[in-house]
């Protein structure tokens, strides 16, 4: 067992790339449930949104990377706020968590058809879109960086992910002390006195998706630039509910619960795949029980005891109280 | 002031979907059927301005219902319905609102996990920061959300809500809720208050405030419609009085003449055989 | 990979019988489909390329590919062209499939290396395209940080490829026909699968994700008994479905009583409700592909059959050994909820839970069989599923996805909403093979449910103050 090698990539989980992406997808997600009531499962799509809207518009359009950033975190994510909120928006609220989970689906079988292989590259997806965000590096790229945990490209996407949230978080805050926050608010208390009280709930639900979708967005790009490539199985339906453990776990509608709640998840998935890889490794746990790509199963199945346990043992969260918003309210 | 507002009503012919002087809500030929059940048919239905208009019936009579079709959060089959002059048919609910129509429900939707301030200052209307691309920038609407303070606060000292002001709604007693609600209507500063069953669930001690509140709209110039199966509640404040049974309006008038109408007496006892019509806590 | 593999020959399929029909050959813009197999053979083949950093196609020259038959001798052997193309033919049977690592260019691997060699069944007259993707560089994706990810990509995908696998060209067969059989086929297996989860969300107000995981769990548990078999005894699939139901129903019963009778009592919302269903789906479908694999597999009876030609349409033995099963059941729970008091009992539950508690309905006790009989049924339908497609990891939330459209263009909540809607989706899945390219056609269905709420959200026979 190889100490450092655990807190190193405890560490890079706490604070790395993946609690980077996942923080800004659970926030998208806390915009959408956690001040708004909207259940969307779907939020791998906006992530994909993201990750495509860049990928696509470099390598398949031959464009510009900043038109490829527009068209990534706002052109796409609106329009897939529209598809998805247009029909579900004026239902109860499973509507809108059937036909997200269902995008989620969609999306998988479209960026893996191979007809459409010339504009998504389907199953292998698109690759090197994100040559001119590395060429403003600072980072040298053979360096290690912050106390060796990140090499020099890769320190270049933390820094620039730490910037980003820092910026999406003080927006939320902000937006959500406004009198604009206030009707979110109020809708997700009960929508139809909102709209006793003269509110267009149906556009504010709408204004909420898009801009939750939008972070989502921002996050699923950011993957998609930290590892150069789109690819359909990084934003498969899974995908949505690390985002979901992620608020749950850090606390529901706190303006600081996605990203306290993603680092713990990240650094708790990091210690945990580092741990059963270097005991699968070493032969303490023999190759008949468990194996190398089971490994990575495992951390799927945390995500499934995690959603279990926290919504029926603590719903409100690290940083919440039953008072203000949890899970297990009517 | 009771008696010159009820003396305007007083020719007013004391039978359903009769006229009156100066209507603020008409109704004509509103349905609504759910699946092969109607649940309202009225052929034709004025609110005089400015009075207090009691609407009461039997359980299942189709008074809930019909509420939800003059405040469009529902829509009727067939038929058409004017406020102020204006047709309502395709009117989302929300615009009904900034009409100047407000209304309550019969079970209070207190926002639970919102303070009992931040409630209030929800009820106004035509609010600058309630705009997303306003809202980041605070110094637009600062002034008008102190404007709306001011307001929500004299409204909660009116309602003796005050020192509740930070608590949460969700904290709140029933009765407390009901006042909530009210006050947080009169935020929109309506012309037209719409109360669905605002006694349901209030205990008696505050009972007699809510019903000042309600004389209180009447005497500011507001126009009231309620639900209620309260008959001392009825009797007390309503200078009107419509009663609906099987979706239908079967009579109109003043409160002393319903209790002695035929027609409303079958159909109280058509439902509940064994009560009469003082249907104090009939539910 | 097998899914690959199924698409293309499918792909393929569809060009050639798009030919017998010239009016609905330009609806299939499609790159040219494989050639037709000698007469009386079969072939496996393929093009190996890869994209350089510049995303351009680039085709591996000199790579050695080898056949095995089943008893792991040697069959054909065929070497990669300058276009990358590869071909070895062979005599109808299962091979298996292997690309020599050692004669692949240096800086270029096997995306999946866990599917090399790959599985490939050959029918007469057919031609299977047998892909490995490559990419650049020396480690496989399998290590980066999603490996379980991954692992996804690797599952043979069930509900996309439908038993298509033995069509041939041959005679007349009008491929609309063909489509709709095959898609009533398809139909009542997701009738079968959706009754619990609408009786279920009819009942309890629970959408439960969970639902799928019990069709996986059926298919899967059918594979242990027909294929790896119980203390070396392998039972016949037939009586294995007794027990699978059983079980399936069992396990439903006890996953009620353990979790959502307490949820029930201790008053948690929907949303907490719906989590919990989601975090059980996730967590049942990575136990079962951690025991399972990630490969699609199948069972050992009615694999290959001979279809019989019916003129119009072609049709396998066991395909509608299957229909006549789905429909008897079908046609005894719809009678069983019309006229049994228990079925009464569910549908007033459904209806008014509250009137039907205090008509002296023990609410808890339907509820309870609710999960039993759904549950039993859904394992019954991934059976069912195993036999005509393939068992996988996956199969159930695919399904799900499937069920979900049907329950909702039924109507939610509405048990003969879920067949009939059911039933609808299944047709609409095939016909509309017809004009979008197959690998693409559960994207129809998904998209009709998005249709469906806009334009009559509470589904075809639902009522509409159910909703909103």
């Amino acid at each position: 067992m190889d100490l450092v090698a655990i807190l190193e990539n405890t560490a890079r989980g706490l604070f790395g790339e993946q609690f980077i992406y996942f923080a800004l997808a659970a926030i998208g997600l806390n915009m959408h449930y956690g001040y708004t009531g909207l259940l969307n499962f779907g939020q791998a799509v906006f992530m994909a949104a993201g990750a495509y809207g860049l990928s696509m518009a470099v390598v398949t359009l031959g464009l510009n990377f900043w038109i490829g950033l527009v068209l990534g975190i706002v052109v796409f994510p609106l329009i897939l706020a529209l598809i998805m909120g247009v029909p579900t928006l004026r239902l109860r609220a499973d509507y809108l968590a059937i036909v997200t989970i269902a995008s989620s689906e969609m999306f998988r079988i479209i960026a893996r058809s191979p007809s459409l292989d010339r504009w998504t590259g389907s199953s292998d997806g698109l690759t090197a879109f994100a040559n001119d965000f590395y060429d403003m590096s600072p980072f040298q790229a053979g360096e290690r960086y912050f106390f060796g945990l990140f090499i020099g490209n890769q320190m270049w996407v933390v820094l620039v992910g730490w910037i980003l949230l820092a910026i999406v978080v003080t927006l939320v805050w902000a937006m959500m002390r406004s009198p604009w926050g206030r009707v979110l608010r109020a809708i997700r208390e009960d929508e139809d006195a909102a709209r006793s009280l003269g509110k267009n709930a149906y556009w504010f639900k709408m204004q909420a998706l898009m801009l939750g979708g939008m972070f989502g967005a921002l996050g699923g790009m950011l993957r998609a630039i930290g590892t150069q490539s789109s690819q359909p199985q990084n934003f498969i339906t899974d995908v949505t509910f690390f985002a979901w453990v992620a608020l749950i776990l850090g606390g529901v509608a706190k303006i600081g619960g996605p990203v306290l709640g993603a680092a713990i998840l990240y650094g708790v998935l990091s210690f945990t795949d580092i741990v059963l890889r270097q005991m699968v490794e070493s032969g303490i746990i023999p190759n008949s029980i468990m194996d190398g790509t089971q490994v990575g199963q495992v951390r799927f199945m945390l995500i499934g005891i995690g959603l279990v346990s926290l919504a029926i043992l603590r719903p409100q969260g690290v940083l919440g109280t039953k008072e203000e918003m949890a899970l297990d309210d009517h | 002031m009771t008696t010159d507002l009820s003396s305007v009503l007083d020719s007013v012919p004391r039978e359903p979907g009769s006229a009156k002087p100066d209507p603020i809500l008409k109704v004509s030929n509103v349905r609504r059927s759910f699946g092969g059940l109607v649940a309202v048919d009225v052929d034709h239905l004025e609110v005089q301005r400015g009075v207090i208009t009691a609407l009461i019936g039997p359980n299942g009579a189709g008074k809930t219902t019909f509420f939800n079709l003059l405040t469009n959060f529902d829509n009727p089959d067939t038929g058409s319905r004017t406020f102020e002059g204006r047709d309502l048919q395709g009117i989302p609910a929300h615009k009904v609102a900034n009409l100047g129509m407000v209304r309550t429900f019969q079970l209070t939707k207190s926002l639970s996990r919102m303070t009992v301030i931040d409630n209030m200052r929800l009820g106004a209307t035509r609010q600058i920061g309630e705009s997303l691309s306003k809202a980041l920038l605070p110094f637009t609407w600062k002034r008008q959300e102190a404007e709306v303070t001011a307001r929500a606060d004299e409204l909660l000292e009116r309602f003796k809500l005050s020192h509740m002001r930070e608590e949460y709604a969700g904290t709140l007693s029933g009765g407390q809720r009901k006042l909530l609600e009210m006050a947080r209507a009169l935020m929109v500063q309506p012309t037209m208050v719409m109360l669905d069953e605002p006694m349901a669930g209030v205990n008696p001690a505050l009972k007699q405030s809510l019903l000042d509140h309600v004389k209180g709209l009447r005497d500011q110039g507001m126009t009231v419609l309620f639900v209620e199966h309260d008959m001392d509640m009825v009797q007390e404040i309503s200078d009107w009085v419509v009663v609906m049974a099987e979706g239908r309006i079967i009579a109109e008038g003043p409160p002393s003449s319903i209790a002695n109408n035929q027609a409303v007496v079958d159909a109280y006892l058509g439902s509940h055989h064994d009560s009469a019509l003082n249907l104090e806590g009939s539910e | 990979m097998l899914r690959e593999q199924t698409l293309m020959s499918r792909a393929g399929n569809c060009i050639r019988a798009g030919m017998a029909i010239a009016a609905v050959v330009f609806l299939l813009a499609l790159p040219s489909g494989p050639t037709h197999a000698q007469e009386g053979g079969a072939e496996v083949k393929g093009s190996l390329t890869y994209k350089d950093a510049s995303g351009e196609k680039i085709a591996v020259e000199g790579v050695v590919f080898t056949a095995n038959d089943e008893s792991g001798s040697q069959a054909g052997t065929a070497t990669s062209g300058t276009d990358g193309s590869w071909l070895i033919q062979l005599p109808p049977g299962t091979y298996s499939v292997e690309l020599d690592v050692s004669t692949l260019p240096d800086g270029v691997v096997l995306k999946n290396p866990d599917k090399n060699p790959a599985e490939v069944r050959l029918v007469e007259g057919n031609s299977k395209s047998s892909l490995f993707p490559l990419v650049m560089g020396s480690a496989a994706p399998a290590a980066s940080e999603d490996s379980g990810a991954t692992a996804s990509e690797s599952s043979g995908d069930v509900v996309e490829t439908t038993a298509t696998v033995n069509e041939s060209s041959t005679s007349g067969n009008i491929r609309v026909i063909q489509l709709l059989v095959d898609g009533l086929k398809l139909g009542l297996i997701i009738a079968m699968c959706a009754i619990g989860l609408s009786l279920i969300y009819g009942t309890t107000g629970l959408t439960n994700f969970a639902h799928g995981e019990a069709v996986t769990f059926g298919a899967v548990l059918g594979y242990l008994l027909n294929v790896t078999g119980v203390f070396g005894f392998r039972i016949p699939l037939i009586f294995a479905t007794v027990v699978i139901v059983v079980v399936c129903g069992a396990f439903g019963g006890a996953f009620n009583k353990v979790v959502w009778a307490r949820m029930r009592r201790r008053g948690s919302s929907l949303v907490a409700a719906l989590v919990v269903s989601i975090g059980f789906s996730i967590l049942f479908r990575y136990v079962i592909l951690y025991f399972f694999g990630g490969r699609a597999k199948r069972f050992r009876d009615y694999q290959i059959q001979e279809q019989w030609d019916l003129g119009w349409f072609r049709l396998a033995p066991k395909d509608l050994a299957l229909m006549v099963v789905s429909l008897v059941v079908l046609i005894g729970v719809a009678s069983g909820l019309q006229f049994t008091r228990m079925g009464k009992a569910m549908r007033a539950v459904s209806d008014n839970r509250d009137l039907a508690e205090s008509s002296g309905i023990d609410v808890e006790r339907v509820i309870a069989l609710v999960w039993i009989f759904g549950s039993a049924l859904a394992g019954l339908g991934g059976v069912l599923f195993g036999v005509t497609e393939a068992i996988s990891w996956e199969m159930g939330f695919r399904v799900l996805l499937l069920m979900f459209a049907g329950v909702t263009l039924g109507g939610l909540g509405t048990a003969y909403g879920a067949l009939f809607g059911s039933i609808i989706v299944g047709v609409f899945i095939q016909l509309s093979t017809l004009v979008i390219p197959p690998d693409m056609k559960n994207v129809g269905a998904l998209l009709m449910l998005v249709v469906i709420l806009l334009v009559r959200p509470q589904g075809l026979l639902g009522r509409s103050e159910r909703i909103g």
